[in-house]
């Protein structure tokens, strides 16, 4: 009986490949381009079914908002948890039917729409041979003005608004206060990752917004070991990035069957080279050689969906006022 | 019939214009107004928008006289190099600012060593200086088009009147001033006025949001829509507002046909002027091109490993620039005559000049929600990156090319009437080769603007659509640094090299 409905399951898969319709996969700009993880989750999954993946790239909530129930997409990777609540009020999309146990991954999920793929720690990076680290984020709000910082603005980026509640949740009602003792050290607010990290290794700043899982990139690309995540007792704000399907979609066995794959070994080992992230479930012995040495925290915080979308605007006007706007 | 196909073409870019901004207002569920921090927002965005266009306008005079009065080894490749600040990529001229500028920059680290306090770039001053970077040299550029329109007779006249260089400033180049300058005051006061990542980057912080940012606020982290088309409206508003005043501002020159000779200029002979102007050329080179060595120097490194890709990006951003190129001056050429023949032209004109104060989101969202019944829009990605940028480039195409035309009916309107020639005769033997300099000009810089552009194919694109701008932001953001500046340094040749070429191609007639 099983093995006739997987012959079932596999022969609707190849009729779905003869129609040649692809599953059509919205993602971000970063996930689906050439140096990104998607090339290879692409090729990994499409020799498993048989089928096609066609990449859609481009910001993933502004677009499924103006699509509406018109979307062309069948699966969306790479929304993050403090945009998925917004994502979930859209009513676009149907449960992951995943069954999830034996994460690696610091906080119990229990979301049934949206999939973990990968995550990280909220990080200020810095280059050891310049300075030393701030034992503590306090240490940090501490430490002279002369420390120069760069940061990406939570109104534009995602890596931005984490760190604002990464504010929040370290400082609660001082948060204004704690921005405030930052914005002397903030020398510049970017509007995404990309420019705020191309000042920190032009050696504009010392110190710039990123993710405990940077260092990894220079230590297994570049053989370059100076570059190190500061480490805050306080804990690191979380980031976890999701992958959701759609109810509409008009091929919800081969979606399903890519939901299935998500959580497999052969999409998460692309994940820590692809993505400079962290699997959301890869068994640690099998994690490239650069990120076994890698400092983590040991305290992971995060707001769940609907408490990030709660406090959104909040931390976004604390981050106004402690700039002095 | 030229002047009316420009009324159409005028009609169809008043249409791209304003159709988005409907169709991202239809959508809009329910309605409110401005925000107070949307006032703040608009009153910093126009401060620094006219500071910007101000300072690039005043340091451009000199520039331009210089070069438009000395003639040196190098000078058509200064000019040329002129073209390459206006079409970086954003993010490869803020590093390229702050290499000299910035805290461990040149400028600092000379201030450094005599003993003097460091400047810093973040703040105000950094969103104007990065301004002044992007359109100084574009102010230059056309403002050494109306130099260059000054009939070699009448310098011919002065020096036989024995002129001083003030007396030819007064009498010939201040009149050629007041015909030009408002027009680019214009272009770059508006085109100061959308941005946004420069500002923020170098702004320092939310103390320097601009309206631009408060649109992209409202679609990508409040969904607004409602709010993103009234600050669209509100931009196209002071556009229009703007445009209105340049052209009062605006006088004709009035010089008359010359035989297009270089005539010598016997009244800067001097070796005080002479001086001064090599002074203000170095300069100028000092500033633009420091920056630029700066970043993209390492990028010639890198250019022979990067991947099949980036090059088949290259190569999608050649056919976008160069089919911009071609429309944009087919639309520019049937508007500037009309501009030129039709009592009331100049309306026309503000609406050639209003693109570039139209929101680049808004106005891709609006297309996106325009096509999306119809048609998938990811497969008109290019097409759509296309098209914005034909509209994008053409207040810079028209600032060439009016002052032409203009030229063209008074100085030879009234012979070509009296012969008889009309329609393709006219095109053939008198616009074109009195257009060739200006026109060229004006495709070369559309094709290169078009090559740089990353505004709306973000909206639009799939992977295996992706230009040369787009894959410079993949690669840093996959930490490819090193890439990215190979990359930067590939799309500046391009976008030069095009230039170049049509420009080449404008001078040979």
């Amino acid at each position: 009986m099983k093995l006739t409905t997987t012959i079932a399951a596999g022969l609707s898969l190849l009729t779905a490949a003869a129609t040649a319709e692809p599953l059509t996969i919205y993602a971000p700009d970063y996930f689906a381009s050439e140096w990104g993880p998607g090339p290879a989750i692409k090729q990994a999954f499409e020799t498993k079914c048989g089928c096609e993946i066609e990449y859609v790239t481009g910001d993933l909530l502004p677009r499924l908002r103006l699509e509406g129930d018109a979307t062309r997409a069948d699966v969306v990777i790479g929304l993050n948890t403090d945009d998925a609540e917004r994502a979930r009020q859209t009513g676009l999309f149907a449960p992951h039917n995943v069954m999830i146990d034996g994460l690696t991954m610091p906080v119990d999920w229990t979301d049934d729409t949206f999939l973990p793929f990968n995550w990280g720690h909220t990080a200020f990076v810095y280059d050891a041979t310049k300075m030393d680290a701030p034992a503590s984020f306090q240490a940090l709000l501490d430490a002279p003005d002369t420390l120069r910082i760069a940061i990406q603005d939570p109104r534009t980026s995602v890596s931005g608004l984490a760190l604002a509640l990464w504010i929040h949740k370290v400082f609660g009602d001082d948060a204004e206060a704690a921005w405030a003792k930052l914005a002397p050290k903030i020398v510049t607010v970017t509007k995404g990752w990309s420019e705020a990290y191309g000042m920190f290794t032009e050696g504009e700043v010392d110190m710039v917004l990123s993710y405990t899982t940077s260092p990894a990139y220079h230590i297994i690309a570049e053989g370059d070991e100076t570059k190190k995540a500061a480490i805050f007792p306080e804990g690191h704000y979380v980031m976890v990035e999701t992958a959701a399907q759609l109810a509409m979609t008009d091929q919800p066995d081969l979606a399903q069957a890519f939901m299935d794959f998500i959580l497999t070994e052969d999409f998460q080992s692309i994940i820590p080279e692809g993505n400079w992230s962290l699997p959301a479930k890869l068994d640690p012995a099998k994690m490239p050689a650069g990120f076994a040495n890698l400092p983590l925290p040991d305290v992971a915080l995060i707001y769940d969906s609907a408490e990030a979308e709660a406090l959104r605007d909040i931390v976004v006007a604390e981050f106004e006022a402690g700039l002095g706007r | 019939m030229g002047a009316r196909l420009g009324l159409i073409a005028a009609i169809i870019v008043a249409g791209a214009l304003l159709l988005p901004l409907s169709a991202v207002a239809w959508r809009a569920e329910g309605w409110g107004g401005l925000d107070p921090s949307d006032w703040g927002a608009l009153w910093f965005t126009l401060w620094q928008a006219a500071l910007s266009a101000g300072i690039s306008v005043l340091l451009a005079v000199p520039i331009a006289r210089a070069l438009a009065r000395r003639r040196f080894i190098g000078r058509s490749m200064v000019i040329v190099l002129l073209g390459a600040p206006f079409i970086l990529p954003v993010i490869v001229a803020v590093l390229g600012l702050i290499a000299v500028f910035g805290r461990s920059g040149i400028v600092n680290t000379a201030l450094g060593w005599i003993g003097v306090e460091t400047v810093s770039i973040y703040g105000w001053q950094g969103v104007i200086l990065a301004h002044v970077f992007f359109n100084m040299p574009l102010a230059t550029r056309l403002i050494l088009q109306g130099w260059l329109s000054i009939p070699g007779e009448r310098l011919r006249l002065a020096a036989s009147l024995d002129f001083t260089a003030t007396d030819t400033f007064r009498r010939l180049e201040w009149p050629m001033l007041r015909a030009v300058v408002p027009g680019i005051f214009l272009v770059i006061f508006l085109i100061s006025t959308t941005s946004f990542a420069v500002a923020l980057a170098l702004g320092g912080g939310p103390r320097a949001t601009t309206v631009e940012l408060a649109i992209y606020q409202a679609f990508r982290f409040d969904f607004d829509l409602s709010r993103a088309a009234l600050l669209g409206a509100v931009q196209l508003v002071i556009g229009g507002t703007a445009a209105l005043v340049s052209l009062r501002l605006t006088l004709p020159s009035g010089f008359g046909a010359g035989l297009d000779r270089a005539i010598p200029r016997w009244d800067s002979r001097g070796l005080g002027l002479r001086a001064q102007d090599i002074a203000v050329i170095a300069l100028a080179c000092m500033f633009l091109l420091v920056p630029m060595i700066l970043v993209l120097g390492e990028g010639v490194l890198n250019l022979t490993g990067l991947s099949a890709g980036v090059w088949a990006a290259a190569l999608r951003s050649l056919i976008v620039a160069l089919v911009a190129a071609a429309s944009t001056l087919t639309l520019a050429f049937f508007m500037s005559k009309a501009i030129v023949d039709l009592p009331r032209g100049g309306w026309i004109e503000v609406v050639g000049s209003l693109s570039i104060a139209a929101s680049p989101l808004v106005l891709g969202t609006g297309l996106y929600i325009l096509l999306l019944p119809w048609i998938n829009p990811v497969s008109l990605a290019l097409p759509v990156t296309t098209f914005v940028n034909t509209i994008f480039a053409l207040p810079f195409a028209l600032r060439a090319l009016i002052p032409a035309m203009r030229d063209l009916r008074d100085d030879y309107g009234r012979l070509s009437e009296s012969l008889g020639i009309a329609g393709l005769t006219w095109v053939r033997l008198v616009a074109i080769p009195r257009l060739r300099r200006p026109g060229g000009f004006a495709a070369g810089l559309t094709a290169a603007l078009a090559a740089g552009d990353l505004g709306v194919i973000a909206l639009f694109a799939s992977p295996d659509q992706a230009t040369l701008p787009l894959v410079l932001y993949q690669l840093m953001g996959a930490y490819r640094m090193d890439d990215a500046k190979a990359a930067a340094l590939l799309l500046v040749l391009l976008s030069l090299g095009l230039f170049w070429l049509f420009e080449r191609g404008g001078r040979r007639a």
